[in-house]
């Protein structure tokens, strides 16, 4: 996994609530045994019509708006279980996605890509899309060391909380399985003693 | 100390802590399909590590396939593609499947209840969210992503923090009408998409009590439409009844002994939740959704609620629906029963019930697909088969059909469907499909109707 340390990036603002990942990422891309590509169908039935034209009102289209920061209503993720979703974002170019509220399995998924989800506080988030409202290309710094996130232009400091372990392995780049590996001896220890 | 089920179940899955981390929790069976599982079995091949416990993991083949002529090849060739990797992976790795054209061929969470392979007091995994189905056997089963289904593959554990507990009582009479989909699609409206978020929800109170397996599995099976991780049911008499006999489930002694711990599970008096929700059954009436998260519904003839919130403007728009009205009578083209939730045996029993002696309205395309060939069998001993054919309805082959629009069967733009799936988000069912989760009868009462009625009036 990439580590992930510090990043200063424009927003994308998506007001939208309960954002579920067959949004991020319909089930008929999901066809895939690789984990490529997807970021061409993030988003798609919000991005494009039926016949693949743009939806020109979609937030992706508008020029204005760029970055790796992905700022997303209440409840981002909820739905199924698809790792999809977040290679999708990911694939596309988002590092980081805050939200008021993450669903669980989109979290995990997320932070086992190197995606930082960040949960603020519901005035705080709304307090993100006023900044990006008023300058759209208003810069944010994430430090995932010292837990901050920032908009100085708009004088917004947000402290967000991580898991101790989960934030030394995106600062190191540790992947999960990795660790597992370790503890092998452990659990076959575990299993010989429940049989 | 007082413990929950839920937390003797994950207690006694702990292998051990990480510091300040997650647990390293235990896990007995996985369950893998064609979707989730390919780059999984990639990152064996990338680290060069084996398969840690290939005996306790049981694949199928069930998003990807077509409900039709399942003996001729796939025609959709990526679909075609996942389905013959998923064959290639288990041959290799030495993982039981059963894919198209074994007997016992299924939706996952439909078929490892049936098969015995989910029992009591066990961990439970699969790349899917609605695993919380076999929590309706007092079961800890949640849905893992990829890179999980990897961590398992490689090392038979998962990393996860301890979920946080609720429990959900539901206490009273039922009204006669109401089936077990329509008591969570009510507690899903009052509780919200988000509210059981971080959460594993035990389910409890007179209503449960008295439920089937069938439909405690229906009911765990939406605990993730409430946020929760998993949703789960103390196993009793109910429970030792379905598993016994099953053909993974322990025999003689091995049962015996089985029973006994099984029957330690349930939630000692005066254990604490986190928190805790109370409703009386009586107040639940069959019910629909009328938006796009399951937390949209409302009992049938009530009015769809009004906001001025953007997210419930943008959903009420999709659905070609108006604040403050009611579906009671709307017409509707299409009926689909099936899928995870709602394809058991009991569920077409139902459905059947309701069928006999009528006919499907001409406007409307009505699909019966079965959860799995056991219970396609089933269907046919008893003869429902013959009831649903003749109501004019189409009876098709396992799978997940038209819950998400990734094989054949979807739902036309702009269509309304009712449907005894899960989800009703944007575009679930196909592009611009309309969905109105609810209950078998109810759908099976839209199909002869062609438009939605009220079964609790008739």
């Amino acid at each position: 996994m990439e580590k992930f340390q510090i990043l200063e990036s424009a927003m994308v603002p998506l007001t939208i609530e309960n954002v579920d990942t067959d949004q991020i990422i319909p089930a008929r891309f999901l066809k895939a045994t690789d984990r490529k590509g997807f970021g061409e169908n993030l988003f798609r039935d919000w991005r494009f019509t039926n016949d693949n034209q743009p939806k020109k009102d979609f937030i992706l289209h508008d020029t204005q708006y760029s970055g790796a920061i992905l700022v997303a209503g209440n409840n981002f993720g909820c739905g199924s279980s698809r790792e999809h979703a977040a290679w999708a974002l990911a694939d596309y170019g988002f590092r980081v996605v805050v939200s008021s509220f993450f669903a669980d399995i989109f979290k995990g998924n997320a932070l086992n890509n190197g995606i930082l989800p960040i949960q603020v506080s519901p005035q705080e988030l709304q307090e993100v899309f006023t900044a990006i409202e008023s300058n759209p290309s208003i810069q944010a710094k994430v430090d995932l060391e010292t837990q901050q996130f920032r908009i100085d232009e708009s004088g917004i400091i947000i402290s967000f909380e991580i898991n101790a372990y989960k934030k030394m392995c995106m600062l190191n780049g540790y992947d999960d399985i990795d660790y597992l590996l370790s503890q092998k001896e452990a659990i076959t220890a575990f299993e010989q003693n429940r049989s | 100390m007082k413990k929950t089920l839920f937390d003797k179940v994950w207690d006694s899955h702990v292998v051990s802590s990480v510091e300040n981390g997650p647990d390293i929790l235990y896990i007995d069976k996985h369950l893998i399909h064609e979707v989730t599982s390919p780059q999984a079995f990639s990152v064996l091949e990338e680290k060069e590590i084996p398969l840690f416990r290939p005996n306790q993991i049981v694949a199928t083949a069930d998003h990807n396939v077509p409900t039709e002529n399942q003996h001729l090849p796939i025609q959709d060739a990526l679909s075609r593609k996942q389905v013959t990797q998923l064959s290639k992976n288990c041959d290799k790795y030495g993982v039981t499947l059963y894919g198209l054209g074994h007997p016992y061929q299924g939706i996952v969470h439909v078929i490892g209840p049936e098969l015995g392979v989910t029992q009591p007091g066990m961990t439970m995994v699969c790349g899917d969210s609605h695993t919380s189905t076999h929590g309706a056997f007092g079961t800890i089963a949640f849905g893992i992503g990829t890179s999980q289904v990897a961590q398992v593959f490689a090392s038979q554990c998962v990393l996860v923090a301890k979920p946080k507990s609720m429990r959900v009582t539901v206490s009273g009479n039922l009204h006669p009408s109401v089936q077990p989909k329509d008591i969570i699609l009510y507690v899903i409206s009052k509780l919200g998409t988000d509210s059981g978020t971080g959460h594993f929800v035990e389910f409890a109170g007179t209503a449960f009590e008295q439920m089937s397996m069938e439909g405690r599995m229906t009911v765990c099976n939406m605990s993730i439409e409430m946020g929760a991780r998993g949703g789960m049911i103390a196993p009793d008499q109910t429970t030792f009844d379905y598993v016994s006999g099953r053909e993974f489930a322990p025999k003689d002694e091995a049962l015996k002994q089985k029973i006994a711990y099984w029957k330690t599970l349930p939630t000692d008096e005066g254990a604490a939740f986190d928190s805790e929700h109370h409703f009386d059954a009586a107040d639940i009436r069959p019910m629909i959704t009328y938006g796009t998260n399951p937390g949209m519904g409302i009992k049938i003839g009530e009015t769809i609620p009004t906001s001025d919130d953007a997210s419930f403007i943008k959903s009420l728009n999709y659905m070609g629906l108006k604040a403050g009205s009611n579906l009671l009578h709307m017409p509707i083209s299409h009926v689909f029963i099936g899928s995870c939730t709602n394809s058991r045996i009991e569920d077409f029993r139902a459905a059947a019930n309701y069928v006999t002696g009528k006919q499907k309205s001409p406007d409307v395309s009505a699909l019966i697909v079965p959860g799995s060939q056991q219970v396609a069998k089933q269907i046919v001993a008893e003869g429902l088969d013959k009831v649903f054919e003749s109501a004019g309805f189409m009876l098709r082959q396992p799978g997940c059909s038209a819950c998400l629009a990734m094989n054949d069967d979807k739902i036309p733009a702009g269509a309304y469907c009712v449907s005894t799936s899960n989800r009703n988000f944007e575009g679930r069912q196909g592009q611009g499909a309309r969905t109105l989760l609810a209950s078998p009868v109810t759908a099976a009462a839209a199909a002869v109707a062609g438009k939605i009625v009220d079964v609790s009036q008739q």
